[in-house]
């Protein structure tokens, strides 16, 4: 815990100097708060002594002041935390980026699931109050205490070594007390939620089949009973951090006691003024204001400490790849040339593309066929520089991907595959990511070419959350508008028409086709497992099982009787597949 | 109904816990003041009468009693609300779960699922604030400044009187600035969710990002929204925090005027040192329970705004229950016609109907194909058969008896549904199988795997049928999803069988096989599918074809190509724009 409690504090580094005026304005506002009473305990201390009124003015005086400073004070402590705090946040959120960006996507590939992304950005969200809850709270703590040590020490040592006595077992020891009574069961109370999750989510998806099997009364029935276990141990965890506010309580009015008890001798000896019996009592009961956010501060420092634990695991990890440090130049030529290639992916035991090679010409038309999970995609993965393979190189151009910078490689080719993702912003938007200069006319074109001709009248309409509010068909054109937009000399498309129906995808495909026609001639590459008007590709290999079973053109695959044969015999028996529901 | 009611309501069920949390609330309130006068009593015996410490002794023995019971009286205050608010989270929660169970697929279907979790599950313990600590404060912050008003003023009128007129100040002036800054400040922390939204957006889209070459550049820009917010927001929260700095204001400078006011009069000589003191312990704890409403009141409005969700779902109107269920049925579903005589469906319940005038007759034993264009109907025609909703006119027979007499789960355990996407749950996958059958046999599972082409996959497993599947567990491909649905409704052998087919984005070699194992799944079972191909339409013995909420055609292949209509419309289209 503390090692990532030191990371958490490298990163927010560069603002120590706001932390540190954030948690001297807390201690001014408690420290007025603390002046406030002591100076109207000394004004009536005094008063009951009928002195001349000229001695009054001072406590008038101070009541004064410490009354308006108290709030004055609280407002720019609370400007400055919450200032303090947004800097932290974006600190972090752009650190964390930083971190993650290299990772992508091939280290991420177990963060998939929206879910866990989510709950990294509430990971985040919960480090934002870092500052303002675990590391503020102490440090006020602390320079009250010293304030009071300062203020008894003017009377005898020894009411600074007693009461600081109370504050020490204030500020440490109910925290442990209780932190030692409450052990795990937070870890039990987020263990048991996630299970009500997944069991909620199982219940509210899988609905239908718990009712056809008869099982929607038994599966509601587990999930009372976790929510009854969950509802108990938040009872305990409750009835414990309840305690704080009563226990600190107690500790200040122990120290009231015991300094009562020293008090009362000094004073009936006339070692100590009585006027300061009140004045002493009421700053040691203020002073303990400061202690009561402490055990908070030690739960959240526990939540801000796994939060930060789970975020440090997952950027720890090392990148795929290494991009070099002076890139050389993007070659000219875009042939591409895969020589020999094997490659795994972690934690698999079977290599998802051994020993392949091929070449893709300049303005060449080059399909990859074969079943699911013959390692297709694994081809653009590759070629994009998302992993490294375990043998072999990829060159463009007659130059080692390796030795180029990635970026610049993506940026030269146009891809569209089957899951287009559309951030949640307009239109526009999510096209300029292609090309950030392009003015509307260009645009517009794009959309046309990809047939979303409706859509250029409302460049600037929200697409929604992911792209929620366009259909999966309007979706994937969008992403052909992209690739468009892009004007790479090489397009992958890696079942890009998937989504689309068959009079659209024969439009769009054909588009393509011409696009790759202009000059200068761009390269095509095209991975499918749907065999459509195969004969336009200059040249097809069949994968299976990542390896190359066959190649050639259509008529010469056709001939040869293989997989690519029987698949193209299986797909035109079933086809045509759809008929009145459309897609 | 104003949602604050409704919660309210909510807290009437339980009334004991909440009655005792404000009773103790109040008792910790009065032992404070006892604490206040024992305190004031001992400082002026200390300070005036200079006595030692015997004098003081017994004074101190009671305020030590005072502490030890107002802190027991705080918590135990603290620990009522804490029960009230539980029982209501449980019976909140439960009664959720009902409704969604009432609900059912028909609803769940139309919902994005992610949502309606959080709703249940978050939703839920948002509300925990409302009620643990906003509605005893409500309470307490009148009762505790009254019961020290009341012996305030016995003591000394004139403070009685300035912290009488004090203390409305704060919750007017919490009214006041409050209703112009909560808008702001609510509008503000929407734009920061929205703006932690955007950065999820960000990482879940880096992979896009990086496929245009533009990750790097993107490190700016969230600095450069983070930035614009922070400004932003810091304006609005110099305006916000006002209200704060009036509020503090009231009870700083209350207390002040009090010192002076009490200190002049001491000098005087019209009050005593003892009740001076008392006066002037009390006065922070006179404003203490009214400005802490007002940030117990902000920790309960975040919840309030998930209550509008929460009571959403729980007023959604309820299909009606079947009013006579018969104790037991001897049907043979296998050999019975199932008759749709006049059926209409609407979904919310007003006029527009997304079936009617619905008739047809689904012989035993047939495979009956149902067709038609997306919206046509067809996913409500099977949702009514498999009596996720019930027809709002017209009936349902079979062999005579209407399916709303039949209990549905009886009927339901005679139907088996392959769906489009079906759900497996994290579980095993033998848990999974299991479901269609709690009793069925290793041998009875294994028949299953194998007859619908499952045996490699369930080798290539680690612990074979063992392995834990789901979002938490293996991926399984769609591909095999389908067919373990298939063996899951191979188990059950109940005679009728509502299938959606599989649309055609999985590779041929699979479809081939999914179709081979479709077809044997159909024989000697009424099998209603909704058809994707045109060979499954071809094939099958009777065809409804559905459009608008109404069915236009039915019969099998040949007869409907004689007939000039939609069906053979629509295949010539098809055919012509397909051909080559």
């Amino acid at each position: 815990m503390i090692s990532v409690l030191k990371s958490l504090l490298q990163i927010v580094r560069p603002y120590q100097w706001w932390m540190l005026l954030a948690a001297v304005m807390g201690f001014a506002t408690v420290g007025s708060g603390i002046g406030l009473l002591v100076s109207s305990a000394y004004i009536i201390a005094k008063a009951s002594l009928h002195p001349p009124f000229t001695e009054l003015q001072l406590g008038i005086a101070g009541v004064r002041f410490f009354g308006i400073a108290r709030g004055v004070l609280r407002y720019i402590e609370r400007l400055v935390s919450h200032n303090t705090t947004f800097k932290i946040l974006s600190k972090l959120r752009i650190w964390f980026y930083e971190s993650l960006e290299p990772l992508a996507p091939a280290r991420l590939m177990h963060y998939k699931s929206g879910d866990l992304l989510q709950r990294i950005t509430g990971d985040i969200d919960t480090l934002e109050n870092l500052y303002a809850r675990v590391i503020a709270p102490p440090l006020t703590a602390l320079m009250v205490s010293v304030l009071l040590w300062i203020l008894m020490g003017k009377f005898s040592l020894m009411f600074s070594v007693t009461l600081f006595c109370f504050q020490a077992a204030a500020a440490v020891g109910i925290p442990l007390f209780t932190g030692y009574l409450n052990r795990g069961t937070a870890s039990k109370i987020s263990a048991l939620q996630t299970e009500l999750q997944t069991k909620t989510l199982d219940c509210i998806q899988g609905i239908g089949d718990l009712m056809l099997f008869n099982r929607l009364d038994d599966h509601i029935r587990k999930i009372h009973e976790l929510k009854k276990r969950e509802l108990a141990l938040q009872r305990k965890q409750t009835l414990i951090q309840k305690s704080h506010e009563s226990l600190t309580g107690l500790l200040m009015n122990a120290a009231v006691l015991v300094l009562l008890w020293m008090l009362a001798p000094e004073v009936s000896a006339g070692n100590i003024n009585g006027v300061y019996t009140a004045v002493i009592i009421i700053a040691v009961m203020a002073s303990f204001e400061a202690f009561l956010p402490l055990p908070d501060a030690v739960q959240h420092l526990e939540a801000n400490a796994t939060a930060g634990k789970r975020l440090f695991e997952i950027v720890d990890a090392q990148p795929a790849i290494i991009v070099p440090e002076s890139p050389e130049k993007f070659p000219a030529d875009s042939t591409i040339r895969f020589e020999n290639i094997t490659f795994s992916y972690p934690e698999t035991s079977f290599p998802a593309l051994s020993e392949v090679s091929f070449t893709i010409r300049e303005g060449e038309k080059f399909a990859i066929v074969g079943p699911s999970g013959a390692g297709k995609s694994t081809i653009t993965s590759l070629l994009l520089r998302f992993w490294d393979p375990a043998q072999g190189n990829i060159h463009i151009g007659n130059k080692n991907i390796r030795h180029l910078d990635p970026e610049v490689i993506r940026k030269n080719t146009g891809i569209v595959d089957r899951k287009t993702y559309l951030f949640g912003t307009t239109i526009r938007e999510n096209l300029l990511l292609a090309k950030p200069d392009a003015d509307d006319e260009e645009l517009k074109q794009s959309l046309l070419f990809a047939g979303l001709g409706s859509f250029t009248a409302k460049l600037d309409k929200w697409v929604g959350q992911h792209g929620m509010n366009l259909s999966g068909g309007e979706r994937q054109r969008m992403a052909i508008a992209r690739m468009l937009l892009q004007n790479a000399p090489v397009i992958v498309l890696d079942e890009a028409t998937a989504n689309l129906d068959t009079l659209t995808e024969k439009s769009v495909m054909y588009s393509i086709l011409e696009l790759c026609r202009q000059k200068p001639a761009k390269s095509l590459l095209v991975i499918t497992h749907r065999l459509r008007d195969m004969a336009q590709y200059d040249k097809i290999i069949v994968l299976e099982k990542g390896t190359i079973v066959e190649q050639g053109s259509h008529d010469e695959l056709l001939k040869n009787n293989g997989l690519y044969a029987s698949m193209w015999s299986l797909q035109h028996r079933l086809n045509p597949p759809e008929l009145l529901t459309g897609s | 109904m104003n949602l604050d009611r409704r919660l309210l309501l909510l807290a009437k069920q339980y009334p004991i816990p909440f009655i005792a949390s404000i009773l103790f609330g109040l008792l910790g309130g009065i032992a404070l003041i006892g604490q206040a006068s024992l305190l004031s009593r001992i400082i002026d015996t200390i300070f005036l009468k200079h006595t030692g410490l015997e004098n003081i002794l017994k004074l101190l023995f009671l305020f030590a009693l005072f502490s030890i019971f107002r802190a027991l009286f705080n918590w135990t205050s603290e620990s009522e609300a804490n029960r009230g608010t539980l029982k209501i989270k449980q019976s909140l929660h439960e009664r959720l779960m009902e409704k969604l169970s009432a609900l059912g697929p028909a609803y769940t279907g139309s919902v994005q699922s992610g949502k309606l979790s959080v709703n249940l599950l978050k939703g839920v313990e948002s509300l925990d604030p409302y009620f643990s600590q906003y509605i005893p404060q409500l309470a307490l912050s009148s009762l505790i400044p009254l019961t020290i008003l009341a012996v305030v003023f016995p003591t000394d009128v004139f403070s009685g009187f300035i912290l009488l007129t004090t203390a409305p100040l704060i919750p007017l002036f919490m009214l006041l600035i409050g209703k112009a800054a909560k808008k702001v400040t609510a509008k503000q922390w929407e734009t920061l969710s929205r703006m932690s939204g955007n950065f999820l957006d960000v990482l879940q889209g880096l992979t896009t990002l990086k496929l245009f070459g533009r990750s790097r550049e993107r490190k700016q820009s969230i600095f450069e929204i983070s930035e614009a917010f922070r400004h932003a927001t810091m304006k609005v929260l110099k305006v916000a925090f006002l209200s704060s700095l009036a509020l503090e204001l009231v009870g700083t400078i209350g207390t002040a005027i009090i010192a002076v006011s009490i200190g002049l009069r001491l000098w005087n000589g019209s009050i005593g040192f003892e009740s001076a003191l008392f006066i002037l312990l009390l006065t922070p704890d006179f404003y203490l329970p009214l400005r802490q409403l007002g940030t117990k009141f902000h920790a309960g409005m975040e919840g309030v705004s998930a209550a509008h969700d929460i009571f959403t779902l729980l007023d959604k109107p309820e299909p009606e229950k079947e009013i006579t269920a018969h104790p037991s049925d001897t049907l043979d579903y296998s050999k019975e016609n199932i008759v749709f005589e006049n059926v209409r469906f609407s979904y919310d319940g007003s006029g527009t109907y997304a079936l009617q005038q619905i008739n047809c007759t689904l012989k035993p034993c047939n495979t009956i194909a149902i067709t038609g264009p997306s919206g046509a109907g067809k996913t409500t025609f099977i949702n009514l058969l498999l009596r996720f909703i019930d027809p709002c006119g017209g009936a349902i027979m079979i062999g005579g008896k209407a399916l709303q007499s039949i209990e549905r789960e009886q009927w339901l355990q005679r139907v088996a549904w392959i769906p489009q996407h079906p759900y497996f749950f994290n579980a095993t996958l033998r848990e999974n199988l299991l479901l269609a059958k709690k009793d069925a046999t290793e041998d009875e599972l294994m028949t299953a795997v194998e007859y619908c082409r499952l045996g490699s996959f369930v080798d290539s497993l680690p612990q074979g049928l063992d392995t834990h599947i789901g979002e938490q567990g293996t991926r399984i491909s769609g591909g095999e999803a389908q067919r373990l649905s298939f063996a899951r409704a191979f188990i059950k052998e109940a005679p009728i069988l509502v299938l959606d087919e599989p649309t055609s984005h999985t590779d041929p070699t699979l479809e081939q096989e999914l179709l081979e194992s479709m077809n044997r799944l159909t024989k000697g079972k009424t099998s209603v599918i909704i058809a994707h191909r045109l060979s499954t339409v071809k094939d099958a013995d009777h065809i409804l074809v559905f459009d608008k909420g109404r069915i236009v055609q039915s019969g099998s292949h040949s007869s409907l190509m004689k007939e000039d209509g939609f069906y053979r419309n629509a295949l010539r289209t098809f055919q012509e724009n397909t051909a080559v």
